[in-house]
């Protein structure tokens, strides 16, 4: 399960950030920051050569000694970002992709709602709660 | 030196070579000596075979060989690997020694000095008792050798030689010292390097022959030591692929050894030590992938290795050189062509490197408590003065058992590790490590990661107290955060800077970092920006704001006193901030009214000022700047003409309002900044100062969502005392545009305009202001910026009297028209002619001046008013010409001296009725065959379509050009519209007649006939026939019946024409019939020139007559009106 779990605007900002409380949750903010840096990269790549074909899960970013970054990128260029703790070897790449195809769903239901204003940060029970079940349930 | 216990030996990372010894040189005082050693070690490139040289004496006494040991029985190893192995097998233990002796094979003392060299020999053999090391003669010549088997005494003395010394024959050398030097020398390197080899591979097969002594249970360190020796020897054999293969037996070896916490740290070392050699092979190799998952793989083992809780700072030292290493290994790899990606480049390890740094020092700070001072005697020190073996304890050498031998030692020595530790400059480390991974982020593009790297150097300055550095390098990525809204992190950035310009008392980055703080983007809680404003309020008073929390105790002290001489130095209270780049916490919006004012309209500016933080803040003035300074002091406000406190969360307008001046009418004014003081003239004054209309470095982001937003639908209701902030929208800037014109411009024209006339449109100017309108003034005529042509074919003048000329402007300007009093009217004809057909754009610019009063202020203002208008011209008639014959009938050319028709079609197009006041013809080879040329066209107006015909009699006179083609003349028309006065002037409208071509004929015949004739009445007609060639022409004519004729006269006739003369014949006619009657056909030949036809001349003849009917007492009168 992940520790921590963000999406960010187009623009690269946050529009929510949400990690386990036990740790330094700055610490987090700056993994998600720094892996925008292989998402960018990512992202230039795929435009020149593919065209529009592009998957949006772009798989693994990169590994730390202490967690691992996966992310993905929607077609209106809004990243979602999955931090998972190394030494949780028992998730499978399907399974972040099906975390990321959930995560998806729900951000798209949250831009659905006519009251929220595309650009702002998420303020959604639904999605909340989307996000606390693929979380690690600390204590 | 701090830290080097965990740097890795320089043996363990250069590259092995084969050392081979040199003896019996003397570079000192023998020039040629000199020059083979430089041979041998000058330019040693990667070409040249890899051994590493030393000059030795020739009794040089190598490393005493200890006995050779029979039996392992009770042999316990004491340690893994003796710290002088590998540099005793690099430097001091040669592979090779070679003995140089200068003897040419003619010596005359051969006998001795062959001896002398046995015993040199001998000597050196001696010193290496017991070691495979091999010896090898050179022997330095002065003579070029002859080939080989030539020389006799040669090969013979050789042998000699040989036997004398020992030697096997492969082992002699000879080296003439020559001119080819070098070339020499590398045939000998080369020689050496093989024996080299050799004692190589025998040193690995007598390690390799010791396994079979060794026993499992004891000897354990012993199979580690063992595979490391071989590999090492491969390494300085040059077998790498082995060498990496028996590193890799070593490793996993290093990991079967039963680990406790006495020796954790000897295998750490050596697994260490084997994990570099296998990475540097396997980048050498080139497979980076062996070496990252070796690395990695070294890692996983070994990271819970921590060995003993007191002294884990050694491990996360440990950790930390391990990925130091790593990451320089990798980088030198890239250094030597390989390529590095964005997700796996040496900056991940130098980082990580830090970050066990970073463990280090937290543990370093954990354990090393202070106030223990240091054990006496030191249980560091060793009589050696250094280790026996790698990764052990001074203090308990050589012992491997499980628990340690003494716990007393124990103690003292890990407190002298602790102590010793306490002295290691962390920060140091932690930044060089920092500083070497943003160098490799910045190569690998990871922008971000450079900046979070560059955030933990400026906090570890910070540690450090290096607070101008670390401040430096805080403000240098603040603005990364700031741009891409990371409020989090920057408001984390921010409280480490704003801690570091509390302890270094810099006022102004104090203020800076305070004001952000409090802004909008700052995530600090409400009690913590309650506490920055009030420090900020102290400092603006001139007072010692309170301590940051979370600092260093004993720096505050510093601190505090530094603050205290700060405030106590008097002047230079006053400082400006730039805030745009910023997110401070009063936010300003500003902006005209309007994006225009009338110069007559007061100019409004509202300046919208918020503050963010938490208690309400006063401030004393309030100033905006504008492009034009003279109206700077009308946006001024200061404290007591208003108020000017600002609530927490609500928007405050304030307003200004000025007169433009005349001069800038047409000009833009523009904001150029707005100013907020802080604080007063008692205290520190602070400038807030926002460049253009205010706004700062978010407030662009927060009105493109506040544009978005579907509340705002709705805002205007809930909140209609308060200003909707974040979609008020800055206007910077507002054009002064001039007065409003109150009078009314109305042309009156009849379009379209007929090309050459006088195309008169009337303007009417009337008055509706209130003042008399000074200097009214005119400019009329063709609009600027149409196609350049149009400049030259249209004149436009005031004077409709006459047709004006070429020199008229296309545009009148400033024609001045007196002033204009309220409600007066004035009127104006402007003529234009336009000389070109097409559509053209007329401008009509009335301007005036006239005082007005604006808030009091008494202004006179320029005002003017443009019309323009749209004229097409068009041709007003279409003038035709065809020439024909007597008979009407068309010509193609036309004969001298012949008269002919000239008949011009004058058509109108033009949608006015037109006035044709006269015609001419102005002819030029022409001449009139009636007395005078008289137009027929008088007074003669023309409607739409109408055609105005007329008919010239003319003949062309005798050409003594030879040109066939002449030029007819001019066709003069003389015209006006019919609804201009009769004082207009005419128009006069040339037209080119056409040439003609021009033939001669010889005879001409032309009749005299009645107009009409009568039935059975006698028409008499006559004929002329001229001849009019130089030649007496004979012409037969004959006369046709008809059958409607009888008539009289001669028949057939014969008769001859001298030259110029004309002959006549008259021939009664008596018509039979009414009607139009085809005349009897006159036949005209000429004999003599055949070839002229008969028919030319017939052409000049009537054809036809009209007969009238017998009369019945009728008069004509009465006929012609039936």
């Amino acid at each position: 399960m992940a520790v921590c779990i963000a999406v960010i605007a187009k623009e690269n900002y946050p529009l929510y950030i949400r990690s386990v409380p036990t740790q330094n949750e700055l610490k987090f903010h700056y993994t998600v920051h720094t892996s925008l840096d292989v998402v960018e990269e990512k992202i230039s790549a795929v435009g020149k050569s593919l065209g529009d074909q592009r998957e949006l899960y772009l798989g693994l970013l990169y590994p730390t000694e202490d967690y691992k970054v996966y992310g993905y990128v929607t077609n209106s260029k809004v990243k979602f970002v999955i931090v998972v703790d190394s030494s949780n070897t028992s998730l499978r790449d399907n399974e972040i992709r099906s975390m990321f195809r959930k995560l998806h769903n729900s951000f798209t239901d949250v831009m659905c709602n006519p009251f929220h204003n595309p650009g702002d940060s998420i303020q959604s029970k639904a999605f909340d709660g989307i996000v606390s079940g693929m979380m690690v349930q600390t204590g | 030196m701090a830290g080097s216990q965990w740097e890795l030996p320089p043996e363990l990372c250069c590259r092995p070579m084969a050392f081979v010894a040199l003896t019996g040189l003397d570079v000192v005082y023998n020039a040629v000596h000199r020059a083979i050693w430089d041979a041998f070690c000058a330019n040693r490139r990667a070409d040249r075979v890899p051994i590493s040289f030393k000059v030795l004496p020739g009794d040089h006494e190598y490393p005493k060989c200890r006995t050779k040991r029979t039996s392992y029985e009770w042999y316990i190893p004491k340690g893994i690997l003796k710290t002088g192995w590998m540099n005793k097998h690099l430097n001091l233990v040669p592979a090779l020694v070679v003995l140089f002796y200068e003897l040419d094979w003619d010596d005359p003392q051969w006998k001795e000095k062959q001896s002398e060299c046995a015993t040199k020999v001998e000597i050196v053999r001696t010193s290496l008792q017991g070691r495979n090391t091999k010896v090898a003669v050179v022997l330095i010549q002065k003579k070029t050798p002859l080939p080989p088997g030539e020389d006799l005494v040669a090969s013979e003395r050789a042998s000699a030689l040989c036997n004398a010394c020992d030697l096997s024959g492969k082992s002699l050398f000879v080296l003439p010292h020559t001119d080819h030097l070098v070339g020499y020398i590398i045939r000998l390197e080369n020689a050496f390097y093989e024996h080299a080899q050799t004692y190589y591979y025998t040193e690995i097969r007598r390690v390799k022959s010791h396994k079979e002594f060794l026993n499992k249970t004891t000897h354990q360190l012993l199979f580690v030591r063992h595979q490391f020796k071989i590999a090492f020897f491969s390494e300085l054999k040059q077998d790498t692929q082995n060498a990496l293969k028996y590193y890799r037996t070593a490793y996993s070896l290093v990991h079967e050894l039963r680990a406790h916490e006495t020796n954790m740290l000897e295998i750490k070392t050596m697994a260490g030590f084997i994990n570099y050699k296998i990475c540097r092979l396997c980048f050498q190799h080139n497979t980076p992938l062996d070496a990252i998952a070796q690395f990695r793989k070294h890692i996983d083992l070994c990271k819970k290795k921590i060995g003993s809780a007191e002294l884990a700072f050694e491990h996360a030292a440990w950790m930390s050189k391990q990925f130091q290493s790593f990451g320089e290994l990798f980088d030198e790899a890239i250094k030597l062509g390989l390529t590095a990606i964005q997700t796996q480049n040496p900056g991940f390890y130098y980082q990580q490197a830090a970050c066990y740094s970073q463990d280090r020092k937290q543990q370093a700070q954990q354990l090393c408590q202070g106030g223990l001072s240091y054990p006496s005697p030191d249980p560091l020190d060793t009589q050696t003065g250094g280790l026996d073996f790698y990764g052990q304890r001074p203090w308990r050498q050589g012992h491997q058992s499980i628990d340690p031998p003494d716990a007393e030692k124990e103690k003292t020595g890990i407190l002298a590790l602790q102590i010793k530790e306490r002295d290691v400059p962390h920060s140091e480390l932690i930044i060089a490590l920092l500083s070497n991974a943003v160098a490799q982020f910045k190569k690998y593009k990871c922008p971000r990661m450079k900046s979070h790297l560059m955030v933990q150097m400026g906090e570890e300055y910070y540690h450090a107290k290096d607070y101008t550095k670390a401040l430096k390098l805080l403000d240098y990525v603040m603005c990364d955060y700031r741009t891409e809204r990371w409020w989090a992190l920057l408001t984390s950035i921010l409280t480490t800077a704003l801690r570091c310009a509390y302890l270094m008392a810099s006022v102004k980055d104090y203020i800076l970092y305070c004001m952000e703080l409090l802004g909008r983007a700052s995530t600090l809680k409400e009690e913590q920006k309650s506490k920055i404003e009030k420090n900020l309020i102290k400092v603006l008073m001139n007072e010692v704001p309170d301590a940051e929390p979370d600092c260093d105790p004993s720096s505050v002290g510093a601190a505090r006193s530094l603050w205290t001489d700060r405030m106590a130095l008097a002047g230079s209270n006053e400082l400006t901030v730039e805030v745009q780049d910023y997110i401070p916490f009063i936010q300003c919006k500003s902006r005209f009214q309007s994006p225009s004012f009338h110069v007559d309209q007061p100019i409004q500016l509202q300046v919208f000022l918020r503050a963010d933080c938490p208690h309400p803040v006063n401030f004393h003035k309030l100033a905006v700047s504008l492009s034009n300074q003279e109206y700077n002091q009308w946006c001024v406000v200061e404290a007591g003409q208003e108020n000017m406190t600002l609530s927490p969360g609500k928007t405050k307008c304030y307003n200004f309002s000025f007169v433009a001046k005349t001069e800038d009418v047409g000009k833009k004014i523009e904001m150029t900044g707005v100013e907020v003081m802080l604080g007063s003239d008692t205290g520190r004054c602070v400038f807030l100062s926002w460049r253009g209309a205010g706004g700062d470095a978010a407030s662009t982001h927060e009105a493109l969502q506040a544009s978005r937003s579907s509340r705002r639908w709705g805002r205007g209701l809930e909140s209609r005392q308060d200003v909707d902030w974040d979609g008020l929208n800055l206007q910077p800037s507002t054009m002064i545009i001039s007065r409003v014109p109150k009078v009314s411009v109305q042309l009156s024209h009849q379009p379209p305009a007929l090309t050459n006339e006088m195309f008169c449109i009337s303007l009417t100017v009337q008055s509706q202001e209130e003042n008399v309108a000074k200097d009214v003034k005119l400019t009329a005529g063709l609009k600027p910026g149409q196609d350049a042509n149009l400049g030259q074919s249209t004149h436009v003048t005031l004077d409709g009297s006459k047709v004006c000329d070429e020199g008229s402007p296309a545009l009148l300007p400033d024609v001045p028209l007196g002033d204009l009093k309220p409600g007066e009217k004035l009127e104006k004809c402007v003529y234009i002619r336009c000389v070109s057909t097409g559509p053209r754009v007329f401008l009509f610019h009335v301007a005036y001046s006239i005082s007005t009063t604006v808030e009091g202020r008494h202004i006179v203002c320029k005002c003017h008013k443009d019309e323009t208008v749209t004229i097409e011209t068009v041709v007003p008639f279409e003038v035709s010409v065809k020439f024909v014959s007597t008979k009407f009938e068309p010509l193609d050319r036309v004969a001298v001296e012949i008269p002919f028709l000239l008949m011009t079609d004058v058509l109108s197009s033009s949608p006015w009725p037109l006035m044709l006041s006269s015609s001419s013809l102005q002819l030029q080879t022409m001449t009139s065959n009636t007395a005078q040329l008289q137009s027929q066209l008088h007074e003669v107006v023309l409607q739409t379509g109408e055609c105005a015909s007329e008919c010239f009699c003319l003949r062309c006179p005798v050409q003594t050009s030879n040109s066939s083609t002449v030029a007819t003349g001019q066709y003069l028309i003389s015209w006006r519209r019919k609804s201009s006065g009769a004082d207009s002037p005419l128009v006069q409208t040339t037209v080119t007649l056409p040439h003609v071509i021009l033939e001669s004929v010889p005879l001409y015949i032309h009749a005299d006939l009645p107009s009409f004739g009568r039935v059975r009445e006698s028409l008499p007609v006559r004929y002329h026939i001229e001849n009019r060639t130089g030649l007496v022409q004979e012409v037969e004519m004959a006369v046709e019946p008809s059958d409607a004729f009888m008539f009289s006269g001669l028949k057939q006739v014969r008769l001859r024409i001298l030259p110029g003369s004309e002959q006549q014949m008259l021939y009664n006619y008596y018509p039979l019939m009414a009607g139009y009657q085809t005349l009897p056909q006159l036949n005209i030949s000429l004999p003599r020139c055949s070839a002229s036809n008969t028919n030319a001349l017939r052409r000049f003849l009537p054809q036809r007559i009209f007969v009238k009917p017998q009369g019945r007492e009728l008069d004509d009168a009465s006929i012609a009106a039936a």
